[in-house]
């Protein structure tokens, strides 16, 4: 009954949609008051149902209703609880249900959240979220219904897959959605100015906040999918540029030149078509994110559907959405263009160059993950592009990224004239470069010429966020203080500095090594001593589990014991690699165990990974600055 | 022309990709392979590249043609269940090592262990272009005639060996 009333729900969710799509835009274009309300309530309403169905689908794996295939298939008794719940999200049906949730979600926020807003513009905007809401229902309804009966029933679940048995693949595709979804909202300011023809600076302000909002959603995502990549795939690596990662980080580094774009239209009215093309392109990759997942075109270690209905419904609407976006793009964006002059050492030039470098390093990650296709188009042959390729490409655009980032923070806005520019600038750089040659040298005693610029690179953006924020804390009395927008900005590009110093220093002086170990024996990696003391049967909840009990000592001194697994859990019957990793703020060891060669012979991976937890802190302080950035009091204006 | 135009434009070229995209299902051999005899190859050896390892090798005996690279994760997954494979002495296992470079390929097998009865260096990727290889790991079961019968795209494990190899394997020793 409750699967069937979820259903139901979904059904009543799309007919509210449809009023929600349609009967606002007509509103807005006879400026009918009454019509336009109706935004609101049918926003608020669609959630409600939506927040019904999933709540439905919950309960069916919350109560092992094995009578619901998408539960039979990704569920199963002895599974434990919490699992149990992130099980919804675990395939693609669920997921795709999670996508609506937050996209109503999103819109609730929206019809909340504007009060500053016109009439006119947010009826536009939430029409055009409604608009989405209905291709993703009816996707959801047609193609892929999670709420599909299993008569007769399963006695037992086929079990999650158990590679998503981990906390953090629990809270990961959440995360991924709210950021990949939230975009949905620049981009329906985005169409709803370009159909009213009117485009200000206060359209950039409050379009602002929510595109933050959702990109510090998209960083925490992709940041906690390679953190989770890295142990629990048991490989050490943390970045694979495997197809799914790519469609994630896409839509990142286009949100991320829309945040700079969008602070060029708030502050000076300028860029404006930059910001409606980034806008309508962060959602679109985010669609082909879901396209390139859910179709099954690209295989990579993610894709969890392969299904050719589904992946032409996703094209279709994919098509719908961004040609249509684009056609108005051509048709409205000349004439919403304002050409207000800046020179050429002004804050606009260094943002203007962050906006093509950024889109040049999306463009390069998309040929490299659509050239398989294209090749395979003109001669039939299939092939693939490895991560050597990658690395090489986006160091290109990244580099010089990295280095004007410094210099655009302590450019004015018009017109920075040179001196004081220079005599601000030339100690940070000074030190910076003296730190990027002496800092490998001393902790890790080499050098060479990318590492220099690496470390260098680091250490400048470091040294050049702190300058505002430490003037602002010793100003003198009186003075006028940073505001949270700036000092936002700061925390973010710090996160960026010791982000770039973990990936410099990992991938110079990371070290591996693969044995066969017998118990007792010992193996000296990166200074460290590492002895198998023992191998032993380990019980869980829903797999049993081969443990290594492996000593870490330094010159003698103990350091810690890790203990890695290789778990096979009871229903899938496959074996899994849980890395036993001892973190600390500037190394991990890793260790993972491998198969038994012989008799009491194992295959041991050790790894000693410097800096590697930079990676991530370095993310997780950029999504911060996100978050400070729009506490300013400007947007909470204009959110109360 | 007018730049407000160009995505647009860009858009339309990109969609048709994708739609012929969605036609070939990566995880199916392209129709003319299976069961015709495998694509020729004759490769100089991965450990010696005085030695040569080609088709004529596959006939003669089921075995199992392994696409692998040292940059590929996936062949790192599987490659224990090969190297238990080969202690099993279930089949032999030919590898084709593609577009990868000797020293790091060599340093691999004697690090991780070498499953294989011979590599093929298939440095510019070619061969891996004539078998239709999309991305490492694949593999491919050849028949004693030499024949392609069945193509793997993705890490092998125990699992995927039981539902997919073995069955097919004990047909053809019926």
């Amino acid at each position: 009954m409750i699967p069937e009333i979820g259903h139901f729900a979904l059904i009543l969710a799309l007919s509210l949609a449809v009023c929600q799509s349609v009967l606002p835009m007509i509103g807005a274009q006879r400026n009918d008051a009454a019509l336009m309300s109706i935004a609101r309530t049918a926003a608020y309403g669609q959630f409600l149902f939506v927040a019904i169905s999933f709540a439905c689908l919950t309960w069916a794996f919350a109560h092992d209703d094995f009578s619901v295939l998408y539960v039979a298939n990704h569920s199963q008794l002895s599974l434990p609880a919490g699992y149990k719940i992130s099980a919804v999200w675990s395939a693609h049906e669920g997921s795709l249900l999670m996508w609506i949730l937050i996209l109503a979600a999103w819109t609730m926020a929206v019809a909340r959240f504007t009060s500053e807003v016109p009439d006119i513009l947010r009826s536009r905007v939430i029409g055009v979220l409604g608009f989405l809401s209905v291709g993703f229902l009816l996707f959801a309804l047609l193609t892929s219904n999670p709420f599909e009966r299993l008569i007769p029933a399963a006695l037992d679940g086929a079990d999650l897959n158990p590679l998503l048995q981990d906390p953090g693949l629990a809270i990961h595709p959440p995360l991924l959605y709210i950021g990949y979804v939230g975009f949905s909202v620049a981009f329906a300011f985005a169409i709803a100015a370009m159909i009213g023809g009117d485009l200000d600076q206060n359209w950039a302000r409050w379009t602002r906040p929510w595109t933050v909002v959702a990109w510090l959603f998209l960083t925490l995502g992709i940041a906690l999918g390679s953190w989770w990549a890295y142990y629990e795939l048991g490989w050490g690596g943390w970045w694979f540029w495997d197809a799914v990662e790519n469609a994630s980080f896409m839509p990142w580094l286009i949100g991320t030149a829309l945040i700079h774009s969008l602070a060029v239209t708030e502050r000076r009215g300028l860029f404006k078509s930059w910001t409606l093309l980034l806008s309508i392109s962060a959602f679109s990759l985010s669609l082909l994110g879901t396209f390139l997942v859910r179709s099954g075109i690209i295989v990579s270690v993610h894709a969890f559907a392969t299904d050719p209905t589904r992946g032409f419904f996703i094209l279709g609407f994919l098509g719908v959405v961004v040609i249509g976006a684009l056609a108005l793009y051509a048709w409205r964006a000349p004439s919403l263009d304002s050409n207000v002059g800046f020179s050429l050492l002004s804050r606009e030039t260094f943002l203007l160059l962050n906006n093509v470098l950024l889109v040049v390093a999306t463009i390069l990650v998309l040929m490299g993950t659509l050239a398989p296709l294209v090749v395979e188009m003109l001669n039939g042959g299939k092939i693939s592009i490895g991560p050597p390729w990658f690395e090489v490409a986006f160091m290109v655009p990244m580099i010089p990224l990295v280095l004007l980032l410094g210099l655009g923070m302590h450019t004015a806005w018009r017109k920075q004239s040179k001196d004081p520019w220079i005599r601000l600038l030339r100690t940070p750089v000074i030190v910076a470069v003296i730190i990027g040659i002496v800092l490998p040298l001393m902790f890790y005693g080499r050098v060479s010429l990318l590492l220099v610029v690496g470390c260098a690179a680091a250490a400048w953006i470091v040294i050049s966020s702190l300058i505002q924020p430490i003037r602002s804390w010793r100003r003198k009395q009186g003075a006028t203080a940073i505001t949270r927008s700036a000092l936002g900005m700061s925390i973010a590009h710090l996160g960026m500095g010791l982000f770039v110093i973990g990936v410099t220093i990992v991938s110079a002086f990371g070290v591996e090594s693969d044995r066969a170990m017998r118990p007792g024996e010992t193996l000296e990696v990166a200074g460290f001593a590492f002895e198998l003391r023992e191998v032993r049967d380990v019980q869980g909840p829903n797999y049993t589990a081969i443990e290594g009990v492996v000593e870490v000592r330094r010159d003698g001194e103990f350091i810690a014991m890790v203990r890695p697994q290789k778990r096979q859990y009871l229903v899938q019957k496959n074996w899994m690699t849980e890395a036993g990793i001892h973190p600390t703020w500037n190394k991990d060891l890793f260790i993972a165990l491998g198969d038994q060669l012989g008799n009491d012979t194992w295959s041991v991976r050790i790894q000693y990974k410097p800096m590697i937890s930079f990676i991530w802190i370095g993310c997780f302080i950029m999504a911060l600055g996100g978050l400070v950035t729009v506490s300013d009091r400007r947007y909470r204006k204009s959110a109360s | 022309m007018n730049k407000y135009l160009l995505p647009l434009i860009a858009v339309v070229i990109l969609i048709p990709i994708l739609i012929l995209g969605l036609r070939s299902d990566p995880r199916e051999l392209p129709s003319q392979y299976i069961g015709k005899p495998a694509p020729e190859f004759d490769l100089p050896t991965l450990k010696d590249p005085e030695k040569r390892v080609s088709t004529a090798n596959l006939r003669g005996e089921v075995s199992l043609v392994n696409i692998w690279a040292t940059w590929c994760a996936g062949c790192r997954a599987e490659h224990d269940f090969l190297m238990q494979l080969n202690r099993e002495q279930v089949i032999p296992i030919y590898a084709i090592n593609w577009r990868d470079n000797r020293p790091g390929a060599l340093d691999w097998l004697a690090q991780l262990g070498d499953p294989y009865v011979a590599s093929g260096f298939d440095e510019d990727g070619r061969v891996g272009i004539d078998w239709g290889v999309y991305g490492a790991p694949e593999t491919f079961l050849v028949n004693a005639e030499g024949y392609v019968l069945f193509r793997y795209p993705g890490p092998l494990n125990r699992a995927v060996w039981d539902h997919e190899f073995a069955p097919r394997i004990a047909e053809l020793k019926k």
